[in-house]
């Protein structure tokens, strides 16, 4: 595969990655790209070390070797706060939302606004107000409808705190949204508003890594794909280019992508058994 | 933010009214109200300055205690030793102080200290191994019991310096006399009111009480805040321990026994949830003062104390009740 078909710079660029835990090898020389304003979809079977990636780029975890760069620059990640630091937002599969807060204390957990003078920095008094109003902003700009900022999180639905995730992800993310399966404890119409959700995420510029396990979900939004598998990117193509069997395919090791972008069989027997074959 | 009219504009901030009432502190409130219209209805001596002002008293110890305890609830956490570091402090101050080897000062802020490590070691237990807090205050309770009585050799030590009961004076307002350790433990409930409701410290300790996972992928330093808010409401515990000499006078031994199971009543009276992240300190004294108008109600009215016992058991049962159902209504 080139890495010289794109022409935009990488925002996210990662060569190489190894991480290794006693015998287990999570990550085996892993690369990895995200280009500017692109849903970049990552995939791979359960134990294909996409999380381990996921929490190398997010610095959840910190690499044996290998080189990340954002935005050009070598950059390493000593924790989840570092890689915040740097403009990289997570939005979690558990959602890690407090349940009995109100969603304007959630958007701005861990980093509250205190009032201006010494009412902020001696007494600590928090700015509610103005947290409520850039909590109303950042949501009406995000097309998330909601009845008040001062409903506890708990009485929202499955969706709407997903949303209230994303959006706070969003409105802190300078660099990168990292999003871990969105829409894996959703319903059908949910599960589209996420995804409508996430197009206008990267509609207004910021690039979004996907990880999913839904292929339909995959297919609709994402501009790319990345396959992990056995530890590093087996394949990174384009959606339209591929079916999802093929795609399945790839994930499994039944087919490999070449060079020039088209598929090889590799295991002529798992080829034949998932129903694919070559170009 | 622009002066045009922003499209959240119907995200209204719900009104002074509105908020009022569904705050979860009015539940409380009204059974507080309901109870002081009943008592005065059926004693003539209950509604007087000088009744209520014997009630802060006589519920200051256990309020105070019960602050710290709310800290804890608040994170999911429990203390069963509050009430032995209290008397394990209050023994230390006194002792100190009336054998004269530490001026009085030094005394107190030993005992304080002392509380303060007790709490600190309850945090480190919780956090550190982790131990469930059940279990690390349930031992605490005993070593803090039997050091109690091992220092102060089972002895009640009286003949204490001044400064160790100067919160027990009372100064003139209007006709009714008041301690100065009532307006202690009422400050220190305006002060932690504060704390937890307008602070970002606040917010945090809410936070790590829904769950501590979500704390700490928000960029919380959950080990630090739970270790410390175990210190903070043990030193709240070395007040108590002052209030409670400056109250009886003497260093007792056998001070405190059930204040750990009552400052945990007044929390759950107050509407503070057993799991955590949801309650309020201002909740917490409508809890004290409840516990507290029931047993000076009852008594002006000449009902045996086992009685009120039994009442009070029959409020918390009741009110964890009314709690339960009002939540099951909001989902």
């Amino acid at each position: 595969m080139s890495e010289t078909s794109t022409k935009a710079a990488p925002v996210l660029q990662a060569r190489g990655l190894v991480k290794r835990y006693g015998q287990v090898t999570a990550i085996d020389g892993a690369d990895f790209d995200l280009l500017p304003g692109e849903v970049l979809a990552v995939i791979g079977d359960n134990g294909a070390g996409k999380t381990s990636l996921i929490k190398a780029l997010t610095g959840a975890l910190v690499p044996d070797r290998g080189e990340i760069r954002l935005n050009g620059e070598p950059v390493r990640f000593s924790g989840p706060q570092s890689a915040r630091q740097y403009g990289i937002e997570t939005v979690y599969q558990d959602l890690a939302v407090a349940p009995s807060m109100d969603i304007a204390s959630n958007m701005f957990l861990g980093r509250e606004l205190r009032r201006p003078g010494p009412l902020g920095s001696v007494l600590r008094l928090l700015d509610k107000k103005r947290m409520r109003e850039q909590a109303a902003a950042h949501m009406a700009d995000l097309g998330i409808g909601l009845r008040s900022l001062t409903q506890a999180v708990e009485t929202l639905s499955g969706g709407q705190r997903q949303a209230v995730a994303v959006a706070r992800s969003v409105a802190w993310a300078r660099s990168v949204i990292v999003m871990d399966e969105p829409t894996a404890a959703l319903g059908v119409k949910e599960s589209g508003q996420v995804l409508d959700l996430i197009r206008r995420v990267r509609d207004k510029g910021l690039p979004v890594v996907l990880i999913s396990h839904n292929m339909p979900h995959v297919f609709e939004i994402a501009d790319r794909i990345h396959v992990h598998r056995l530890g590093r990117r087996a394949a990174l193509i384009r959606p339209q280019d591929h079916s999802m069997a093929e795609v399945v395919a790839i994930m499994t090791g039944a087919l490999s992508v070449s060079e020039g972008g088209g598929t090889v069989v590799a295991d002529t027997e798992a080829a034949k058994a998932a129903g694919v074959t070559a170009d | 933010m622009t002066a045009t009219t922003p499209a959240y504009a119907h995200l209204k901030d719900p009104t002074t009214v509105r908020r009022l009432l569904t705050a979860p502190t009015l539940g409380p409130l009204v059974a507080l109200i309901l109870a002081c219209v009943f008592f005065s209805l059926s004693s003539e001596q209950f509604l007087s300055g000088g009744n209520f002002s014997l009630i802060v008293q006589q519920v200051m110890v256990v309020g105070t205690l019960a602050i710290g305890q709310t800290l804890i609830i608040l994170t999911a956490g429990i203390d069963l030793s509050c009430g032995a570091v209290m008397a394990f402090g209050s023994i230390v101050m006194a002792k100190l102080a009336a054998e004269g080897s530490v001026p009085p000062l030094l005394a107190i802020t030993l005992g304080l200290l002392v509380c303060a490590g007790f709490g600190l070691l309850n945090g480190l237990l919780v956090k550190g191994v982790p131990l469930p807090p059940f279990i690390v205050t349930l031992g605490m309770l005993n070593v803090a019991f039997a050091l109690t009585h091992i220092y102060s050799e089972e002895q009640t030590i009286s003949r204490l310096p001044s400064e160790l009961t100067v919160l027990g004076d009372t100064f003139p307002l209007g006709n009714t006399d008041i301690t100065y350790g009532s307006l202690v433990t009422i400050a220190l409930f305006l002060l932690f009111a504060y704390a937890l409701g307008a602070t970002g410290w606040g917010r945090h300790v809410y936070a790590l009480g829904n769950s501590p996972e979500s704390a700490r992928l928000n960029g919380i330093g959950t080990t630090r805040l739970t270790i410390g808010v175990y210190a903070l409401a043990g030193l709240v515990y070395g007040i108590a321990a002052l209030l409670l000499i400056s109250r009886t006078g003497v260093g007792d031994p056998q001070a405190g026994q059930t204040d750990n199971l009552d400052s945990i009543t007044a929390v759950v009276l107050g509407g503070t949830s057993l799991f955590g992240g949801r309650g309020t300190v201002l909740g917490t004294l409508l809890g004290v003062l409840i516990v507290g108008v029931f047993r000076n109600g009852l008594q002006l009215m000449g009902v045996a104390s086992v009685y009120q016992t039994l009442i009070t058991g029959i409020l918390v049962i009741l009110a964890v009740t009314v709690d339960q159902m009002s939540r099951r209504k909001v989902r």
